[in-house]
């Protein structure tokens, strides 16, 4: 039965360029519906890599409780200090507990294919103990601010996306001048920052706290400890969460988002591509019904028939699949792209079309042609033999 | 038999083919309804009064706020009628669910937004109410909200002075806008500023935001400028604008999600005008003895053109109407379930821009067919050549 089967499949496929128009249909219909899967998850999925590539498990962020970003969140001076020195937070080389305390404020800067409207950028004052909690980040163009200068230092991604910040350039926040003096990289959230040091924001933002504290933990019990020791002080009203879940956290409501808008949009395109897929299979059988009589009249049975009808339907939507995913790969990835955080500031990040999201795309391709190829395959198998025969 | 029943019985000849061919369509005409209200969201920077309004920021960011001694300076200009002000109160309902609240000026925030009414009592008490909020129509009857009531509602940025971030207001008025458009965006929850000025242990003084009612719109961009330059150099410079530019930018910020809804849109019309174009383009072929017989007959080549081209027509036009229809449904069932948060469903606009897509639609698929039809040969089709 498998090598009839083949055999008749193998004519099938020999015979596609001759029908090559209804045949484009299926792969033009699917690579569509691929093409369109594919991007808008590798958008959903670039966004939380960002995100999660951020933070390390050993490293905590504090902020006030009940904040959920640290834009939400301050803390006074009083607490500041007082949430630097706490046991349970790992001593660095210098004897000093690795903490840095950060005020995270907000600025404008224009998108480069905008004229007039800001797009809000955080800036982020940090201690000195920031870099060594953040070992990726490396400045990989002119210089660090020097602390107690009005200096800033632009992440790679704003440099991506937004005019105004680049090495040399004077921005302007709150009536003073802020001269950007180095670029850095780090490959997570933090490229789309401008950082600076923190007590210089202090005076110009007319604050003496910070937003948050992140701290780096003392070992496997360094949690716990902090945890107790913040409990034990009434001064302190404020959630202690690892660094990498509190970025894990604000990729959830953007992933559930495009997660529904992607659901959507293939079930609908889907269902499209099937009819399509449908109607191609039909016409191709209807267009070779003598064909298929004559098979059945020489021997060969109904089944191999069927499955050589639904191996032409997958070839092909695997084609379409294939081509889609190609078509997301070259126009989609590695775009740099931005919108709106948990932070209400902008994060730019890259499309990824990864293996796995190709591999999900081709199998819905291959399920769109199974269904498209199924039914006109089993009227393929029933055609009548001698009506077929006499048709002209 | 009609030339319009012959276009009929035409299409239903093959009834499977019509059945999917329409199908697709409708697919697709669901799909661009339901796209193209999200994007008119996007690019529509929606209307309101256009720029009677300025919003004045602080330059820096609309996050940093503004010291209130500003007011009077900005009452002063020439041509300003009314300056309301609002804070961002951070409003978080029970579960972690987000409020849009603002701390605001009762009587002024009447004053300066005309379009949002209420019965003057429930103003006064707001104005008079220390604890007092109000509500719009369509969030209040969302939460099941009534006048009288104790709202519980947590900040998550502004803790009182007793330290704590869960607060709770007296729901004196619910508002309600006043056209279509405005009656959807009756949102937002107003608590008083004075109190919250006083009760909460973090910031004194101070708006995010202040809002200039203008005599005459025309005089916007002078008195944007006015306002700006009257605070250049201080710790706290401004940036205002109209409040339709504002709306514009804030949308924006959301980023380059109108350009891929337009990439999507993109895709399936292409693969929507292949899949459609071929089913005709077939069914003109199979036909081509017919059609040989139907100008031996006496049918001029126009009427022959005029028949592939109407079924074309009726194809996309069905399929297209009926797509819209479901996507109005849709949009409205998500509108209703969501408590009109989102609003999908299309509008005039998009039912617009579908229909010409219909119409360039047929257009397109329709008239590679209907030509070779009207150029057909007799001889030579009725020879099968």
């Amino acid at each position: 039965m498998f090598t009839q089967a083949l055999a008749i499949t193998g004519i099938n496929i020999k015979s596609i360029p001759e029908r090559w128009a209804t045949s484009l249909v299926i792969v033009i219909g699917l690579a569509g519906v691929v093409a369109v899967f594919t991007a808008l998850l590798a958008m959903a999925n670039g966004f939380s890599s960002t995100l999660r590539a951020t933070g390390r498990q050993d490293a905590v962020i504090i902020m006030r409780g009940g904040s959920d970003a640290e834009l939400n969140s301050g803390l006074d001076r009083e607490q500041t200090d007082l949430l630097k020195q706490l046991p349970g937070i790992r001593l660095g080389a210098d004897g000093k507990p690795e903490s840095s305390a950060e005020m995270m404020v907000i600025a404008e800067l224009i998108r480069k294919d905008d004229t007039k409207n800001g797009a809000n950028i955080t800036v982020r004052g940090v201690d000195p103990a920031a870099f060594t909690l953040r070992p990726n980040l490396k400045i990989v163009a002119g210089r660090n601010f020097t602390p107690g200068l009005r200096e800033l230092i632009v992440g790679a991604g704003v440099l991506r996306q937004f005019q105004g910040a680049e090495i040399g350039k004077v921005v302007r926040m709150r009536g003073s001048d802020w001269t950007v003096v180095g670029a850095f990289e780090s490959g997570d959230a933090h490229d789309s920052e401008l950082w600076t040091d923190i007590n210089v924001a202090r005076t110009t933002f007319g604050r003496s706290g910070s937003s948050s504290i992140l701290a780096a933990l003392d070992g496997a019990g360094g949690l716990d400890q902090l945890k107790a020791g913040v409990a034990a002080d009434p001064r302190l009203n404020v959630d202690v969460v690892r660094e990498q879940d509190y970025f894990n956290g604000q990729t959830k409501q953007f992933r559930a988002t495009i997660g529904f808008l992607a659901g959507i949009v293939t079930l609908i395109m889907g269902l499209g591509a099937v009819f399509a897929a449908l109607n191609s299979m039909y016409a191709a059988v209807a267009a070779r019904g003598k064909e298929i009589a004559t098979l059945r009249a020489i021997g060969f049975g109904g089944t191999p028939v069927l499955l050589s009808v639904m191996a032409e339907a997958l070839l092909l939507a695997l084609v379409g699949g294939i081509l889609g995913a190609l078509i997301a790969y070259v126009l989609f990835n590695n775009v740099s792209v931005s919108t709106l955080g948990q932070n209400f500031t902008q994060v730019v990040f890259n499309f990824k079309v990864t293996p796995q999201l190709v591999v999900r795309g081709l199998v819905i391709a291959v399920l769109i042609g199974m269904i498209g190829g199924f039914l006109p395959a089993l009227r393929a198998a029933r055609l009548p033999v001698t009506t077929s025969l006499r048709e002209n | 038999m009609t030339r319009t029943g012959f276009v009929v019985a035409n299409l239903f000849r093959k009834r499977t083919r019509t059945i999917l061919t329409l199908l697709s369509v409708i697919m697709a005409f669901l799909l661009f309804g339901l796209l193209q209200s999200i994007n008119s969201i996007f690019s529509a920077g929606q209307n309101f009064v256009g720029a009677t309004r300025l919003m004045t920021q602080a330059r820096v960011s609309f996050t940093q706020p503004l010291p209130l001694s500003m007011l009077p300076k900005l009452e002063a200009i020439a041509g300003v009628a009314r300056v309301g002000y609002s804070q961002w109160f951070g409003g978080v309902w029970q579960d972690n669910t987000p409020i849009f609240a603002f701390a605001v000026d009762p009587l002024r925030q009447r004053d300066v937004y005309p379009e949002y009414t209420m019965p003057e009592a429930q103003w006064q008490a707001f104005a008079n109410t220390r604890t007092a909020m109000i509500a719009g129509k369509v969030i209040a009857d969302k939460y099941g909200w009534k006048v009288g009531q104790k709202i519980p509602l947590a900040s998550n940025i502004y803790p009182q002075k007793n330290g704590s971030k869960a607060w709770a207001f007296d729901l004196v008025g619910i508002y309600d806008g006043t056209t279509e458009d405005t009656k959807k965006l009756a949102q937002n929850v107003f608590i008083n500023h004075d109190y919250f000025d006083e009760a909460n242990a973090f910031v004194k003084g101070r708006a995010n935001f202040f809002i200039l009612k203008l005599a005459d719109g025309n005089q916007a961009q002078a008195i944007s400028k006015t306002v700006d330059a009257m605070f250049e150099n201080s710790p706290d410079e401004t940036k205002t604008q109209t409040e339709k530019d504002f709306n514009l930018g804030f949308v924006k910020q959301i980023g380059d999600i109108a350009l891929i809804v337009r990439w999507i849109l993109f895709a399936v019309f292409f693969t929507l005008l292949l899949v459609v174009g071929n089913t005709m383009a077939q069914s003109v072929r199979e036909r081509i003895p017919e059609l040989a017989v139907l100008k031996t007959l006496g049918f001029s080549d126009g009427a022959v053109l005029a028949f592939v081209f109407a079924e074309a027509l009726a194809l996309c036009l069905c399929g297209g109407l009926i797509g819209l229809a479901l996507a109005t449904l849709a949009g409205a069932m998500v509108e209703k379930r969501s408590g009109g948060q989102f609003q999908l469903s299309p509008d005039f606009k998009v039912w617009l821009l579908g229909v010409a897509a219909i119409l360039i639609m047929s257009i397109v698929v329709g008239l590679l067919p209907a030509l070779r039809a009207r150029r057909l040969r007799i001889v030579d089709a009725l020879a099968g050549r």
